[in-house]
């Protein structure tokens, strides 16, 4: 059953066609990765799905209900949640602060008992506090609760917007670029990361990804995008293959030297 | 960062001259002259001079500091002679064309007040030997040691303002030990030399004393256990709580009036900070709020023929708070969509509509227009009207304690995180399922809360109101101490306004230059302390984000 379904989406902004006229289906469990060159969307398509903009045509579907005309706070609370290619963090906050924000839409207390500590508002705070932790030590990073997120390494920053985002329970997470910036050794430990991720908690997820060796190594389907429109779509091995994903890489003459040698594909792009 | 180049000749003669024009500007303003009336330490010095003095060898300390190790008094040395020339430039200009002509303030009694009444040629001779004494003794002590150092600097540092202050601790004095004690040490207005000297030394040998045991006693204290310095936190607040309830016994009338005017800025600046320290709203017409509860309380209890109702304080006062609360809710909903400057700037106009529309002819009939509204009467507290200000100062603490107990509950909250995560990244805050415009609404109307609260024991304190009250320079006022204070800090808010407002009504004459004071405070404040003088953690850790090393680096390999 498909748990993301995007029906025709267009996104123009003036005349650009950021996105058009885009099919994608999400298979509920599944790792799925978004790819193509820079420019072609994907980020945009990202926004259009987490309500950061409203698509110009067609409809996103989740779990069966339309997300057109949500706003963000409330297409988080149906279970979507997300990480920035660029990461933002709460740089002033520690990374505790940076989860329990994260777990927000759980929390139920009405504000003003945080007034008069109601033993409801504390029993919360507690729990929050407690699923805040164990979150940290998921994602490797026990002990780091009270520095500021800041100054966390680079690799660190990246998994405490993980943990960030898990702490909404969602049931789709998207990943924007999860491994930029990172060397193989870093990018392949994201990768075993991502699909424990998957394999522990039964979510959903979609990525936007460069890195080909992630791509082709957790991704059980995969799109690709070239100038907003989709060029292609199927497993790793089809993706390959596809003499018009070659050609939206490296240019038509580099594609047409490529074709005889197409399994090397893999390693050069 | 400039530490690292090499600090030459020029560069001290430089700030000398900046230090100079600064004496000089001050002084064709007028504050000098002003403030020769006022004797520190009587027949010593006045605050004119050590306004003259001051700036010079603050300057010295500097160049002392940056100086080449081996010629630090010559550096100083002509740091503070550089100095005192733009002050003697102004002495032969005015003592021989007479400048009053183009600068008002430049008058025979400033010349006089600079040249130490011993005419033009003597007086500068005096000027450029004492500032540049001055200077070198500044180098002097900046090149003792630590602990001999920060002692003398304390010392003076009390010295002066007790100097300063001695026309209320004469009175104060009077009041607890009688003429005769205190004319030993304050005489007409002036501490005298031989108790100015006794108190110099005492200051400086108690923190010499304190400089050398007190590392012990902190370790005494840090070896306690947690029950010890749990009992020891509690007898602290315990203390602090008696003295806030015994305050106005100790102050006296005319303090308590001041104290309750800076409580009045308090409460206001507690609720402009949650909405701007909090959750990074800028709100540039928050006397909205402070005019809204102020007319409330006005009209409900007034006994004149605008009052309406003439309920009592206690009653009209959740009605005022509740009213502003609305009104805080109802010019939110639209505006708080907006962001950064334009919020900044529709508040700004929503500030001045309310004061335009209290001086309007049209709610004349209703608020009284220019004329206000008069004959509000104090509270009364089972059956004993509040009159005198050390009475009426329990209304104005109860409302500050409120509020402080809120924010601090509310800060260490969900909201308070949401907030907090508003003002980092409001696009990731809204994407972690945060309702921004409930959120800003929620820091909008509480902020609107306090600030009618403010409003109310305002009115009901000066017992009649006017529209010019209630003008643009109060919203700035408030968001000028929080800055000075620090954003986002409890303690700051109060900081700030013993500062901009305390202070002010210490020092009468500073009146005349309030905006030219606070200017030049706010812009050494950017300078010098961005994060305020008593910074919320977060501030702390936002403005020095640069000068941290990361010290998490080693934890997060090992993992």
């Amino acid at each position: 059953m498909s748990i993301l379904s995007a029906k025709n989406v267009t996104k123009r902004f003036g005349g650009l066609v950021a996105v058009g006229n885009l099919n994608i289906d999400l298979e509920e469990g599944s790792i799925v990765s978004i790819i193509g060159p820079n420019g072609a969307g994907k980020t945009t398509f990202f926004n259009c799905v987490t309500g950061f903009y409203q698509v110009t045509e067609g409809e996103i579907l989740f779990d069966g209900q339309s997300l057109n005309h949500r706003s963000t706070d409330l297409i988080t609370r149906l279970g979507i949640s997300r990480t920035y290619q660029n990461i933002r963090l709460f740089a002033n906050m520690t990374t505790i602060e940076n989860i329990l924000v994260g777990e927000h839409p759980h929390l139920k207390t009405f504000w003003a008992e945080a007034i008069f500590r109601t033993p409801r508002f504390l029993k919360e705070e507690k729990d929050a506090e407690a699923e805040a932790r164990r979150l940290l030590r998921y994602v490797g990073l026990a002990g780091l609760g009270d520095s500021l997120a800041r100054n966390l390494p680079y690799g660190a920053q990246r998994r405490l917007e993980i943990a960030r985002a898990l702490a909404s329970k969602p049931k789709l997470l998207l990943l924007d670029e999860p491994t930029a910036g990172m060397n193989p050794n870093e990018s392949a430990e994201m990768m075993r990361f991502i699909k424990n991720l998957r394999d522990d908690l039964g979510i959903t997820i979609l990525l936007i990804e460069h890195d080909m060796r992630v791509v082709m190594g957790i991704s059980e389907h995969i799109h690709v995008l070239d100038f907003g429109q989709k060029i292609a779509e199927g497993s790793p091995k089809e993706i390959q293959r596809n003499p018009r994903v070659i050609e939206a890489y490296l240019g038509r003459g580099a594609a047409s030297g490529l074709e005889k040698q197409t399994d090397g594909i893999s390693a050069t792009v | 960062m400039s530490n690292e180049k090499k600090f030459t000749l020029r560069n001290a003669i430089n700030q000398g001259l900046l230090a100079g024009l600064i004496t000089t500007l001050i002084s064709t303003v007028g504050m000098v002259e002003l403030f020769s009336q006022r004797q520190l330490i009587a027949g010593v010095m006045t605050m004119a001079q050590l306004f003259i003095f001051l700036i010079p060898a603050l300057i010295s300390f500097q160049t002392a500091r940056k100086a080449p190790k081996n010629s630090i008094l010559l550096f100083s040395a002509v740091t503070s002679f550089f100095a005192s020339l733009p002050v003697l430039v102004l002495i032969l200009l005015a003592s021989t064309f007479g400048l009053r002509r183009f600068l008002i303030n430049v008058s025979p009694s400033l010349i006089e007040t600079l040249t130490f009444g011993q005419g033009p040629l003597v007086g500068s001779l005096i000027l450029v030997l004492a500032t540049t004494a001055v200077g070198v003794a500044a180098a002097f002590v900046d090149q003792m040691d630590e602990k001999i150092r920060k002692p003398i600097l304390a010392g003076l540092m009390w010295t002066i303002l007790v100097g300063t202050f001695s026309e209320i601790l004469q009175e104060r004095l009077r009041a607890f030990f009688g003429i005769g004690f205190t004319n030993l040490i304050i005489k007409s207005k002036a501490l005298q030399p031989v108790a100015a000297l006794i108190f110099l030394v005492v200051v400086t040998a108690i923190s010499y004393f304190w400089q050398q045991r007190g590392d012990s006693i902190k370790k005494g204290l840090a070896s306690q256990s947690a029950t010890q310095r749990r009992n020891m936190t509690y007898a602290q607040r315990i203390a602090f709580f008696v003295l806030l309830l015994i305050l106005p016994l100790l102050l006296g009338s005319y303090l308590s009036e001041v104290t309750n005017n800076v409580g009045i800025y308090v409460l206001m600046g507690l609720g402009l900070n949650i909405v701007v320290g909090f959750a990074g709203l800028l709100d540039l017409g928050y006397v909205a709020f402070f005019a809204i509860g102020a007319y409330v309380m006005a009209i409900l209890t007034s006994e004149g023929f605008l009052g309406v109702a003439q309920t009592s304080f206690w009653l009209a006062l959740p009605v005022s708070v509740i009213t502003a609360v609305i009104a805080g809710i109802l010019l939110g909903t639209p505006v708080l969509r907006m962001r950064g400057d334009y919020l900044a700037i529709v508040t700004l106009g929503f500030g001045e509509i309310i004061r335009i529309m209290a001086n309007s002819d049209l709610l004349k009939p209703y608020i009284g227009g220019a004329q206000g509204v008069l004959q509000i009467p104090k509270p009364s507290f089972f059956g004993t009207s509040l009159i005198q200000p050390g009475q009426l100062y329990y209304v104005v603490l109860a409302g500050v304690l409120l509020a402080w107990f809120v924010s601090t509950r509310l800060s260490n909250s969900r909201l308070g995180r949401q907030w907090m995560a508003m003002r980092e990244d409001e696009d990731v805050a809204e994407a972690m399922g945060i309702n921004l415009v409930n959120t800003k609404l929620l820091a909008f109307a509480i902020g609107a809360g306090f600030s009618g609260l403010s409003g109310a024991i305002f009115a009901s304190k000066l017992t009649s109101i006017f529209p010019h009250s209630f003008n643009l320079l109060i919203s700035i006022n408030v968001l000028s101490l929080i800055i000075v204070g620090g954003m986002g800090s409890l303690p700051g808010v109060v900081v700030g306004s013993l500062i901009l407002v305390g202070l002010p009504e210490l020092l009468r004459e500073f009146a005349e230059f309030r905006p030219w004071m606070y200017g030049a405070l706010l812009i050494v404040m950017m300078l010098a302390k961005p994060e305020g003088f008593w910074p919320s953690a977060i501030q702390k850790r936002e403005l020095h984000a640069d000068e941290e090393s990361p010290p998490v680096e080693e934890v997060a390999a090992a993992d």
